[in-house]
């Protein structure tokens, strides 16, 4: 009888913390979300007004300038939030680039079998033996660092993932009743694939893309910060970084709230991930 | 075992040849080095190019090159850099040893942080110290490195004045790199080491271990993580890509002269020998790395052998 009482008291705290875990992820995301896209009614003024008169302003002393300026005058929050447009769009495109794409190949190969799996599956080991600095450095030093490019180089990286997991799914699914009367009864293969097999494979793709894009996220400010990624002239958070080293001496705060945008970001996407791979899969059989 | 010897090690040279097969073409693709020498060089006629063509041997057919560049990383000469004429094996030779150091010191800073942090996790499920450990690992894992690394030098270099911002110089020099990446790997890691604590911890044997009197640090060290130490050692191996892929970029902010600093200047300079061995080094090092820790496992799981 304790002991029952006292599981179900874990179990309690457990749940709770797991809300919390949602409540934080899902509000720091949506916050972020927001401010990035009212960003213009937000600072009518833009993340590239220069305001010379107003020269590196310490943070928190001005209303005009709440998180400072930088050697340009530019308004620093002004600059966080557009930076953060850049980091959000390279993350869900990307994401929604490698989905389409992995996802594709995962249910052809696993469906399938045969030959395409064949390929697709030895493709996707070789490409995993390649740690992503070497296939960032092979592929920007080929075709130069961009915007375009740095989600290319994203979505070839991450399609594996997917593929992988769709086609470990689509291997034990196929096997199941429901689809093998599906097949007897001569349901057509693409009628088979997307609606029998799509929704029983949503749930661990949806966990993998919210933490996908939290990694993506810092990996696109890791290339633009080392000038591999987006072009410098845009404000992105990595590349305010990558300036901002030059006057760390004189003014810390061009460097402390990029890298602060970029955790709190990438902390409400991970807390998220986390919390629904906790509900979708209770067992922790997926948990790291 | 002599056939999942062999065919581990035809593997790993599978993967070898097929990335520097796919990176030398790549680089070719992106056009003539010799072109890119002559920039800045004022007026170069077609004659200037078929000279420097036939010097760097970019005119024989890609095959020729391809095994030219073969035989030069089993001799150790690679050429030499665009820049500056400097042997690359030379380069490769000074940087890859302050890449590895710092690679293997913050491995084992990880390692002495997340397996004590990871037992009390594990031994504590659910109670306080678990739920700490947890937003500590969540949070680590959302830390840019890059930006930890540049924090590290405001407080130790430029608030505090403790420890230099950059350069190798000394052992003070390696501390803040080595916390950097010691703490980013301890993110994943903890998290590793609970798990297989968690998993070791419903043994029988470990079940016998207590009912036997022994004392708890006793059962927890000695015996369980006796036992989960073959997994955490594979996990370990395999994170090495990402570690060296971490350092390459926290050596940017730190000016560490590794394999990364040569890296990106290779790659702003366009200089396609350097750029082609360092990332050469780097997957035989990877894949190196995994071959062995494949081969541990095998000789001490034999299950694995038969996968």
């Amino acid at each position: 009888m304790t002991v029952k009482l006292l599981s179900a008291a874990k179990t309690f705290r457990l749940s709770r913390f797991n809300s919390l875990e949602f409540i934080l992820g899902a509000s720091l995301t949506i916050i972020i979300c927001l401010a990035v896209l009212f960003s213009s009614q937000l600072f009518p003024g833009g993340a590239d007004k220069i305001d010379l008169m107003a020269r590196l302003a310490k943070p928190f002393t001005t209303a005009a300038h709440p998180l400072g300026t930088d050697p340009l005058g530019r308004d620093v929050l002004a600059r966080v939030v557009a930076g953060g447009k850049i980091s959000l769009f390279v993350g869900f495109t990307s994401v929604a680039g490698s989905v389409l794409f992995g996802v594709l190949m995962g249910l052809v190969a696993g469906y399938y079998r045969g030959f395409w799996d064949m390929v697709v599956m030895h493709f996707a080991d070789l490409q995993l033996a390649m740690p992503f600095i070497l296939l960032a450095i092979t592929f920007i030093a080929i075709v130069g660092g961009s915007l375009t490019n740095t989600i290319i180089l994203l979505i070839v990286s991450q399609w594996v993932q997917y593929a992988r997991l769709v086609r470990g799914s689509v291997l034990t699914l196929r096997e199941r009743e429901f689809i093998l009367s599906a097949r007897a009864i001569g349901v057509r293969d693409w009628r088979i694939i997307f609606q029998h097999l799509l929704p029983n494979l949503i749930g661990p793709v949806i966990v993998l893309m919210t933490l996908n894009v939290a990694n993506n996220i810092l990996l696109e400010s890791s290339l633009t910060f080392l000038g591999m990624g987006v072009d410098p002239t845009i404000p992105s958070w990595g590349g305010m970084l990558a300036d901002g080293r030059t006057y760390l001496q004189i003014a810390w705060w061009v460097s402390v709230f990029p890298g602060l945008a970029i955790l709190l970001t990438v902390l409400g996407l991970n807390l998220l991930g986390d919390w629904l791979r906790d509900s979708l899969d209770p067992t922790g059989r997926t948990s790291r | 075992m002599a056939g999942f010897l062999i065919k581990r090690l035809l593997q790993a040279i599978f993967v070898v040849i097929a990335i520097t097969l796919v990176v030398s073409f790549a680089i070719r693709l992106t056009g003539d080095p010799a072109v890119t020498m002559f920039q800045g060089g004022g007026a170069m006629t077609e004659a200037d190019l078929a000279r420097i063509r036939a010097a760097l041997g970019t005119d024989q057919p890609f095959i020729v090159q391809y095994l030219h560049f073969l035989k030069g990383l089993v001799t150790l000469d690679l050429g030499r850099s665009f820049t500056g004429g400097t042997s690359v094996s030379l380069l490769i030779g000074e940087a890859l040893p302050a890449t590895l150091l710092l690679a293997f010191i913050s491995m084992a800073v990880s390692v002495v942080l997340s397996i004590p942090l990871g037992i009390k996790a594990a031994t504590s499920k659910g109670k306080g110290a678990d739920q700490i450990i947890r937003i500590f690992s969540l949070v680590g894992l959302s830390f840019p490195n890059f930006w930890l690394a540049t924090m590290l030098v405001l407080l130790f270099s430029i608030t505090l004045g403790w420890l230099p911002p950059s350069g190798m110089s000394g052992a003070a020099s390696y501390v803040m790199p080595a916390i950097t990446m010691g703490i980013i790997l301890t993110a994943t890691n903890v998290r590793l080491v609970r798990t297989s604590m968690l998993e070791t911890l419903q043994s029988q044997y470990i079940m016998v271990a207590r009912a036997k009197g022994l004392s708890e640090t006793k059962v927890l060290y000695k015996h369980a993580l006796r036992n989960c130490a073959i997994p955490l050692i594979t996990y370990f191996g395999l994170q090495f890509g990402g570690l060296l892929g971490g350092i390459v970029v926290i050596e940017r902010v730190f000016n560490w002269p590794g394999l990364g600093t040569l890296a990106f200047d290779a790659v702003g300079a366009r200089d396609y020998p350097v750029l082609q061995a360092v990332i050469t080094v780097l997957s035989l090092l990877i894949v190196g790395i995994n071959l062995l820790v494949d081969i541990a496992y095998g000789l001490v799981d034999p299950r694995i052998r038969t996968e």
